[in-house]
C-alpha cells in the first residue's frame, strides 16, 4: 500500500476557496527507460487523479509520463457547506487508492 | 567482474543510440492544434509559473493560473501542459469545474532537456488561451 498525504484546512467559511494539496508515493515509471541489460523497464504510471464531492466531480487530472515520481497536485475547492472530499488515484498494474478529507464550516 | 563492466558499457551505449528519446518540435504544434480544435489561440488570461533555469529535470515545480470568475456561466473547463522535446508532448491535463472556485493548479513535472513548456486553457465559452515559457534544463530527466 503506497503512502498518500492529503492536506486541507480543517475548517472554512461558507463560500471560501481553499487549497487542497495531495501527494502519493508512486514511481511513475515512464516505460522509456532502459535497465542495465538494455531492456525497457515496464511502464507503471498513475493515470488519473480525481476529486469528488458527494459523487460530483470537482477536479480531475490525467497524468502522462512527464509527471514526476510521487505525483503532487495542489488545486482549489470552493466550500459552501461542511463537506467530505474523496480523492482517488487510478493507474497501471491495477493501482487504485482512495483518500478522504473532511472540511467543516468555521 | 570485467564481464559485468562490459555489460554496463554495452547497455549505456545502446541507451545513447535510443531513437525515440525526443519528439520533434513540429509535433508540439500538432498537439496544440488538436487541443484548440479550430479556435484561435489567445494570450493574456493564462499564466504559467515555472523556473526559467531548472537544476533538476526530474522534479520541476510548475503552477498555472487563469483569470476566471469560475462561475457556472464562465469558467475554465480544461487546463493542459505541453512540452516541446520530451518523448511525449502531453504532460498533464486538468478538468476544472465551477466548484473549483479559482483556476489555480500546481504540480511537479519532468523535463528531458532545455525546451519550451506551454500551458493551455479552454474556457466554458470555447475560447483557448496559452502561455509559452522557454526553460533551460541543466540535469535532464529520463536518462538514469
Amino acid at each position: 500500500m503506497s503512502r498518500a498525504l492529503v492536506q486541507a484546512p480543517k475548517t472554512a467559511r461558507p463560500g471560501e476557496v481553499v487549497e487542497v494539496r495531495a501527494v502519493i508515493a508512486h514511481p511513475m515509471e515512464t516505460g522509456f527507460r532502459l535497465d542495465t541489460m538494455g531492456k525497457f523497464v515496464q511502464r507503471d504510471l498513475s493515470r488519473r487523479f480525481t476529486c469528488h464531492e458527494a459523487g460530483q466531480l470537482v477536479f480531475e487530472a490525467e497524468l502522462h509520463a512527464a509527471v514526476s515520481a510521487n505525483p503532487f497536485f495542489a488545486f482549489q475547492v470552493r466550500i459552501n457547506a461542511a463537506t467530505t472530499l474523496s480523492l482517488r488515484w487510478v493507474g497501471d498494474k491495477g493501482f487504485d487508492r482512495t483518500e478522504t478529507v473532511h472540511i467543516a464550516l468555521a | 567482474m570485467s564481464g559485468l563492466t562490459r555489460r554496463h558499457l554495452v547497455a549505456s551505449l545502446s541507451m545513447a543510440a535510443l531513437p525515440a528519446a525526443h519528439a520533434a518540435p513540429e509535433d508540439l504544434a500538432e498537439a496544440l492544434r488538436l487541443f484548440a480544435n479550430g479556435q484561435p489561440w489567445r494570450e493574456g488570461r493564462i499564466k504559467l509559473d515555472i523556473a526559467q533555469l531548472v537544476d533538476n529535470g526530474n522534479l520541476v515545480p510548475v503552477s498555472v493560473a487563469v483569470e476566471s470568475p469560475m462561475t457556472e456561466a464562465d469558467h475554465v473547463r480544461e487546463l493542459a501542459l505541453f512540452n516541446e522535446r520530451n518523448p511525449q508532448h502531453e504532460v498533464v491535463r486538468f478538468k476544472l469545474t465551477p466548484r473549483s472556485g479559482e483556476a489555480r493548479v500546481a504540480t511537479r513535472i519532468r523535463l528531458a532537456t532545455t525546451q519550451q513548456v506551454v500551458a493551455c486553457a479552454r474556457m466554458s465559452d470555447g475560447s483557448c488561451w496559452l502561455h509559452r515559457v522557454e526553460v533551460v534544463v541543466t540535469l535532464a530527466a529520463c536518462i538514469d
